[in-house]
């Protein structure tokens, strides 16, 4: 009973809509952080939820995911119809880009022939004015028959109009019109004419576009406003020889304010902040409460060292997501698509893939997940295995370090080198299982060109936050656990406590893991204790080593590199490594398999754990390979 | 001529679609026979092109844009 009271009270609002026409920037500004983003059951595409109160009403609003079409051809399509056809909602919002509105009608009336009703909500209506669209609202209204609403995206009192409408329209009151009747009454003609396949395809389409040029005609007028805005942007963002040295110098602004300008301050400061105060708060307090020494050393050495190093990247990771939203607000990650996709083409990859592998500078989770948005398997597949050879920011530590350690006069340049080696490895194994797997596969590329606009600040925090809480959340989970687990295997052996980690449960396993690298160079326990706790965590590696050169607090932030480096360079770190093994480690570390948190990424987004599994194999395989490459070749050269 | 041999500026009507892995999310994106294309740009290295269609912008490859006859208009 008190159920259905309730279900009276909360009313179910559906978003639909061609993708860029602002209908995720409504649905952040109604809802804001009231929202939560899942996964539609079993398909990797974002289901998205929020609810707001209006007027004492509960409102919860779906976006769906955008499309051009329900013709059920892709699983974001078969997603829209199918729950607009099975979810009874109280309303459903179809929103148009008003000056766009001849090709976002498409999808409308497609809608509408399936007798889903519909309020339309003409939106960007002040881009429409500048661009010389002007829409006949209540001819609209007229020829349709269904309610017509006209909104500005960013704009607070559009938003109220909106929540006013939800709550105050009366659906019943409208149905379809005589000559949307006769429209839906040729469509069903012509499936009943005997016409199949494409040839059936086709003809309804044309019927589609015949009814929605009809409306054109006497609903909307265009006057020429002369070259658009948008127009004067891509003739130098988008064409000719100046366009990609300009996406550089936009990439290189990128990379500035992660790594220099306004990330690495700040991360900086936290790292002061947690190593330094809190550290000292926490070891007062512990001493205090008189807890064991043994305890104490877990928790400040082990969770605290461990768990704040991943912190200390947290900023980093949120300021080039941010960058990279948006950018992608304004449209002018479209433009990458466009002007790098011949270059990712030989590469065996699209363009569109650019925008999710720079997110792997950040970090490969959202990197792998990014690749949803790729045409095709062959290429969202092959996007995900690239993701993780890149230089993630966990890995930067680990470059760092040694770079500044064995090669402290041309640190930078073999850190730089490092970002090379993760680069061309991406392609040199895109073309490997390209050439192994899909050989004969044609992928297509088909992509809109929205216009430039002011990106929407709530929308781009929104998914900045998206993207970067998975770090934080495995901070939190799976770092923590692995900081505790490292922490008891490097102090334990089977008869208790150790006084000498070479002792310890860790220097056993790290034997039989450094053993396979005999031939690289680093075929010392250490080395190999600090791979497997890679694979638990990139950040640890640092943190690894140091605990194991008995340097337990040693910074894992790459700005500390070198007094790290000196530090440890008086342990016996310095005499475990020549150069060249150094090196071959650094490419090792480059290259090999992807953390747990990634690699659950990738089991999540393929569904297979088969592909999991082959991920972690391969990429093992080809460091392992590519690194003993890089020692022997060396030694033959003469280096050290 | 198909709309891959089309020049930047170049105004064209598509004459009719051959058949493609993206014949019909094409036309579902409104290049149906019939319809007016403005050839914009290339990308830097000459693949893809944008074109105007309908009041937007749209991406591809020459390789698919081959596969739409096209005749010029202006």
């Amino acid at each position: 009973m008190e159920a259905a009271i309730m279900n009276d009270n909360i009313m179910r609002v559906a978003l639909t809509g061609n993708p860029n026409t602002g209908k995720s920037t409504i649905f952040n500004e109604i809802t804001g952080a009231r929202q939560k983003i899942g996964n539609w059951p079993g398909v990797t595409v974002d289901k998205k939820e929020g609810h707001v109160t209006y007027g004492g009403k509960e409102i919860h609003v779906i976006d769906l995911p955008g499309t051009y079409s329900v013709n059920a051809r892709s699983p974001e399509e078969k997603i829209v119809i199918d729950f607009l056809q099975e979810q009874k909602m109280d309303l459903v919002v179809d929103v148009i880009d008003s000056s766009n509105i001849e090709r976002n009608l498409f999808l409308t009336v497609q809608l509408l022939e399936k007798g889903i009703p519909m309020v339309l909500d003409l939106n960007m209506q002040d881009e429409a004015k500048r661009r010389g669209v002007k829409i006949d609202i209540k001819k609209l209204e007229k020829i349709l028959g269904y309610p017509v609403i006209v909104t500005v995206a960013r704009d607070g009192s559009s938003i109220k109009n909106l929540l006013h409408v939800f709550t105050s329209i009366s659906m019943e009151s409208y149905g379809p019109t005589e000559r949307l009747n006769e429209h839906i009454a040729k469509i069903q003609e012509i499936e009943n004419s005997g016409l199949e396949g494409m040839e059936l395809q086709e003809a309804i389409i044309k019927q589609r576009y015949a009814f929605i040029d009809s409306i054109m005609d006497e609903a909307v007028e265009v006057t020429n406003a002369g070259t658009s805005f948008t127009e004067k942007v891509d003739s130098v963002l988008a064409n000719g020889v100046l366009a990609l040295p300009l996406f550089l110098a936009i990439l290189y602004g990128v990379f500035q304010i992660t790594f220099e300008w306004i990330g690495q301050p700040i991360a900086d400061a936290l790292d002061d902040f947690i190593a330094g105060d809190f550290t000292d708060w926490v070891a007062g307090a512990l001493e205090g409460a008189e807890v064991a020494d043994w305890m104490q050393a877990l928790i400040l050495d082990g969770i605290i060292g461990g768990v704040g190093s991943v912190l200390v990247f947290v900023p980093l990771i949120f300021i080039l997501f941010f960058c990279l939203s948006f950018l992608d607000g304004t449209g002018y990650m479209a433009r990458v698509a466009f002007i790098m996709d011949p270059i990712m083409r030989r590469a065996g990859l699209s363009g569109k893939s650019v925008m999710p592998l720079m997110m792997g500078f950040g970090c490969g989770v959202p990197s792998i997940m990014g690749a949803r948005a790729l045409d095709n398997e062959k290429d969202r597949i092959l996007s995900i295995l690239a993701a993780p050879f890149l230089t993630c920011g966990a890995k930067l530590p680990i470059m760092a370090l040694f770079a500044a350690m064995f090669f402290p006069e041309d640190a930078t340049n073999v850190v730089f080198a490092m970002y090379i080696v993760g680069v061309v490895m991406a392609i040199v194994s895109t073309k490997l299982l390209t050439a192994a797997k899909y050989k004969d596969e044609t992928a297509t590329f088909l992509l809109e060109l929205p216009p430039y606009r002011m990106p929407d600040m709530k929308t781009v925090l929104l998914e900045t936050w998206d993207k970067g809480k998975g770090y934080l959340v495995k901070a939190g989970t799976i770092i923590f656990a692995g900081c505790i687990i490292i922490w008891f295997l490097g102090a334990f052996n089977f008869d208790g406590m150790v006084e000498e980690q070479s002792e310890s449960f860790l220097a056993s396993i790290g034997a039989v893991v450094g053993a396979l690298f005999t031939f690289h160079g680093f075929g010392n326990w250490e080395a190999g204790a600090a791979v497997i706790s890679g694979i638990l965590a990139k950040e640890s590696v640092v943190s690894t080593i140091g605990v194991l050169y008995g340097l337990p607090d040693v910074s894992a932030e790459a700005e500390d590199a070198i007094e790290t480096a000196e530090a440890l360079g008086a342990t016996g770190m310095a005499a475990a490594f020549t150069s060249l093994s150094a090196l071959a480690f650094m490419v090792f570390s480059q290259l090999y398999t992807p953390c747990v948190t990634a690699l659950g990424t990738i089991k999540k987004e393929t569904n297979s754990w088969k592909m999991m599994f082959f991920a972690a194999g391969y990429m093992f395989a080809l460091a392992w390979v590519v690194s003993l490459i890089v020692y022997q070749v060396g030694r033959l050269l003469g280096f050290e | 001529m198909t709309l891959k041999e089309c020049k930047t500026g170049m105004t064209v009507r598509v004459e009719s679609i051959g058949d493609s892995l993206l014949k019909e999310r094409l036309m579902t994106m409104g290049l149906i026979p019939g319809t007016t294309i403005k050839v914009l740009r290339s990308a830097p290295l000459g693949d893809p092109m944008a074109v105007g269609i309908r009041s937007y912008n749209l991406a591809m490859r020459r390789d698919d844009a081959e596969k739409i006859e096209v005749t010029q208009v202006g």
